[in-house]
């Protein structure tokens, strides 16, 4: 799976995106890509668009970044059926692209929330979380001021009209519930993929739970999916990763 | 011509404001219970070099509409336009 994952002035989870993907998950073609390059390269299966704070979230989170010389291509790259996951900071880029419907703000109780939170799958029918079971509640980490998913009330009834919500914020046991809402997100969405597939955005860091030693390997899955979909695409096998 | 451009951006009446509801809970201590309600925005001030205030005033509406404001979430209103030095 060729993995681009793209570094911007202030990215700080670009380090733990390359650790995961490719000496724990073991896919050898993980490189980075400065911000300033115009281009991806040829050939790319997937971008990451880290976490961090990419030009110190000056004007809005993610509005700077959307507008580096490489986004360019990973908007071109995303238009074309590329696929890309932006975690956190990414997910905020994402959206300032509008490469993702809605936009993501200060976190309701006005508190940076660095915490374990549970996700419970709500579509596991995308190449993103094809290793995931309906429903599966995974433990992953949050690290975020500005995380309170909102959109337009007809958009959110789109995406949800369309499964688009892929990750909500759960009790451990997998129910909906305000208490398990970290940062006042509407319907308890953490994550999003976009209409055709290939956008996927979310605020919890899969990245940073690749590794039980780190608490949690659940992350795995998401990559893990990943590359059970390009190793099919390429051979027509599906790989046991 | 140089002219300095204050622009105002505001959130959208329905999306959620929590600094300025929390804002509000202060100046509500503070005894100011006349305060209704407070949003929080944006003041901005382009230096612009332009050749009239017309064209001054839209690069700043372009400026505002590519990067400035959000239109998801804000509007944007250029509040004035000054002559300045350079």
């Amino acid at each position: 799976m060729k993995t681009r994952i793209i570094v911007f002035p202030g990215s700080n989870c670009d380090h733990d995106a390359m650790n995961s993907v490719k000496d724990v998950m073991h896919n050898a073609d993980t490189e980075f890509i400065w911000h300033k390059d115009e281009s991806i390269g040829k050939n790319v299966d997937l971008v990451i668009l880290p976490g961090g704070f990419s030009y110190g979230d000056y004007l809005r989170t993610g509005a700077i970044a959307r507008f580096s010389p490489v986004m360019k291509d990973v908007i071109r790259f995303a238009n074309d059926g590329g696929t890309v996951i932006g975690i956190c900071n990414g997910f905020q880029v994402l959206c300032e692209s509008g490469l993702l419907p809605g936009v993501l703000i200060r976190n309701e109780a006005l508190k940076f929330r660095c915490k374990w939170v549970n996700l419970r799958s709500e579509n596991t029918d995308t190449i993103f979380t094809n290793s995931l079971l309906p429903g599966e509640v995974i433990k992953i980490p949050i690290a975020h001021g500005e995380g309170l998913y909102m959109a337009d009330p007809h958009v959110i009834d789109e995406l949800e009209a369309n499964k688009q919500v892929v990750f909500r914020y759960s009790s451990e046991s997998g129910e909906i519930v305000t208490e398990a809402n970290p940062n006042g997100s509407v319907n308890n969405i953490a994550g999003i993929i976009n209409k055709e597939g290939n956008v996927m955005g979310m605020m919890p860091h899969p990245e940073r739970a690749c590794e039980a030693i780190l608490g949690s390997a659940d992350g795995r899955k998401i990559f893990s999916s990943l590359m059970r979909h390009f190793e099919f695409a390429k051979s027509g096998k599906m790989a046991a990763v | 011509m140089h002219y300095h451009v204050y622009i105002a951006t505001e959130r959208k009446e329905a999306i959620l404001d929590p600094q300025g509801k929390a804002t509000h809970h202060a100046l509500d201590s503070l005894g100011l219970s006349q305060v209704e309600d407070v949003r929080i925005g944006k003041f901005i001030r382009l230096a612009v070099d332009a050749d009239s205030k017309e064209k001054a005033q839209s690069i700043a509406e372009e400026s505002s509409k590519k990067l400035l404001a959000n239109p998801i979430m804000e509007t944007f209103r250029v509040i004035e336009i000054k002559e300045s030095a350079k």
